[in-house]
């Protein structure tokens, strides 16, 4: 052996399989799922929990003076991301309720000027099933649908406006496929019908601008848990001029919140909302630029390697940290089974508890044998580029192997149409 | 979801995957599940004309790991039985052999389903009847 030729004997860079070394397993990819608390979050929250652990409602004595004086912060802090004023913002505890407050609450309401709702199919289901209980009590509930891309047409929503309309209720940006919807223009057209709009802003609030003057934003849900915030803790954003938006309370007792929502207040996890909200507007720009470099990255990899790659939703009106891929022939939960040190999602109906691939999927037109080829990546403040490359060299690994199992692979390889096979459905 | 271990090492290390030439006469295919239900299982099976003893089988599956599982220990089971004895095997056996959860026994379904589909496409092109093959059941109790 030639003892100065070491070179030869490694192997090229290029293929040399990522060590678990370069990265820490498992890795967590699925930020749209839920984040963790950032330590600066967490940090601003501990001395709620044990020193200053007053009742922001108790009014006679420093321990209560205290807790309230955290809230009232935290409220500018989440005000200031949204460009509200603090007085606008009301604490709930998630988005789930902030959306099916935003909906009763203004279905109540404005119950004698109408009862006609417009929303979309891509909603989450806290917006969907809340609608359709409000369907129950006797209100008229528009669906609209999507396009190809997952944006709604706002000639549909023009057209589906009537005098009885009294909310729309689209959201900012989705939470499987990223989409970001044109809130601009569908907060223009709710303002000139006089229609109140609300927007589930969980995905988009503190990924991406949101200026709830500037959009005609009048109500807004959002999660402290999505933001590297503690979970349990959300808010809704109701404007209190221009017009002034009132919402009737569906949780009745000591009259928080200016009665819109009763319930003692979560000191530390309002802290540590509060807390997430400036960390995200500060360093927004900066995080947003590097996440769609590193989303950018993976789907350049993923597409360099693989064919029969399906990305799923717009790419152009998308959240920075999303990339939602069908591997076409490929199921989507063999997958995740494969690359088990990665904690991502799929649109597959075996990882969903209905057992139905999913159903924003299927509202973009996709076939379900698409749906459930499809995986939802949500890269988040935590991840690094090395991580990025594991991930794709093993995603690229495991689609290989598996397609090398999948008789549809093979068929389509060999050029025969599948879709022309009648298949026995089961 | 947890796996058993045995979905898992069938999933890692799939037995018998391939294809064999579908238009041979001592081949039998069978094809069964749809797209758009998440699973696809392609089993084939090579009988000796002689003594319809099953020599060789080779899958293909679309489907999730415990779909792959089933089709894999499908066709390490069939390997070596009789036609006949292939019939008996029972999805049941599957689930038990696999440990699989409730919501996954429509897997072993379809992985016995692709066994008779095999065998029946084996028979058809062989101009075996099902009479005959009864009959074959019952010699072989």
């Amino acid at each position: 052996m030639n003892t100065f030729d070491d070179d030869v004997m490694a192997m090229p860079a290029a293929t040399v399989p990522r060590s678990a070394a370069d990265v820490k397993l498992p890795i967590y990819m699925d930020n749209h799922a839920t984040t963790p608390v950032d330590p600066r979050v967490l940090e601003a929250m501990m001395p709620y929990f044990t020193g200053i652990f007053g009742n922001a409602a108790s009014r006679n004595h420093s321990f209560g003076w205290e807790a309230e004086r955290a809230v009232e912060g935290a409220r500018e802090q989440i005000a200031k991301l949204i460009g509200a004023t603090a007085k606008e913002i009301i604490f709930t505890s998630g988005a789930t309720e902030s959306n099916n407050l935003a909906l009763k609450g203004v279905a109540e309401m404005y119950r004698e000027r109408g009862n006609h709702i417009i929303t979309q199919v891509t909603e989450h289901k806290a917006v969907l099933d809340t609608c359709k209980r409000l369907e129950k009590a006797g209100y008229r509930v528009t669906y609209l649908p999507v396009k190809a891309d997952g944006i709604i047409d706002l000639e549909d929503l023009k057209r589906a406006m009537d005098d009885k309309t009294i909310l729309v209720s689209i959201m900012f940006a989705n939470n499987e496929i990223g989409v970001i919807q044109p809130i601009t223009e569908i907060g223009k057209l709710c303002r000139e019908h006089g229609v109140i709009f609300h927007t589930d802003a969980v995905q988009a609030a503190g990924k991406i601008p949101v200026d709830v003057n500037a959009m005609n934003i009048d109500v807004l849900s959002l999660s402290g848990h999505k933001i590297y915030g503690p979970k349990g803790v959300g808010a809704l954003y109701v404007r209190r001029r221009n017009p002034r938006v009132q919402i009737s309370e569906q949780i009745n007792g000591g009259g928080h919140e200016r009665g819109m929502r009763s319930g003692t207040l979560n000191v530390p996890g309002i802290v540590g909302l509060g807390k997430a909200c400036e960390i995200a507007r500060e360093e927004m720009a900066s995080e947003a630029a590097r996440l769609s470099k590193l989303r950018d990255k993976l789907k350049a990899k993923l597409e360099s390697s693989l064919d029969y790659l399906h990305v799923n939703g717009s790419m152009e009106h998308r959240l920075p940290n999303n990339l939602n891929v069908s591997f076409v022939y490929v199921e989507g939960e063999s997958l995740l089974m494969g690359i088990n040190d990665v904690a991502v999602s799929s649109g597959s109906a075996c990882t969903s508890a209905t057992l139905e691939p999913s159903y924003v999927l299927k509202a973009l037109g996709l076939g379900d044998d698409v749906a459930h080829s499809s995986i939802r990546f949500g890269l988040g403040r935590f991840n690094t580029e090395a991580e990025v490359d594991y991930v794709a060299d093993k995603v690229i690994d495991i689609v290989k192997k598996l397609r090398e199992l999948s008789p549809l692979y093979e068929m389509v390889k060999e050029g025969i149409d599948i879709s022309k096979i009648e298949w026995q459905a089961h | 979801m947890a796996y058993s271990d045995k979905v898992i090492d069938h999933y890692n290390n799939p037995r018998n995957v391939g294809q064999m030439d579908k238009n041979s006469d001592s081949v039998g295919t069978g094809l069964v599940g749809a797209p758009e239900c998440g699973d696809v299982m392609r089993l084939q099976i090579r009988v000796n004309p002689e003594t319809q003893v099953i020599e060789e089988a080779k899958f293909k599956t679309f489907g999730c790991g415990s779909a792959i599982a089933s089709s894999s220990l499908a066709t390490e089971w069939v390997k070596g039985k009789t036609v006949s004895e292939a019939m008996e095997i029972k999805n049941t056996d599957i689930v038990k052999e696999l440990a699989l959860p409730p919501v996954k026994i429509h897997c072993s379904v379809l992985a016995e389903d692709a066994i008779r589909a095999a065998i029946g496409d084996w028979k058809k092109k062989n101009g075996v009847g099902e009479t005959a093959a009864t009959a074959a059941a019952v010699a072989a109790k």
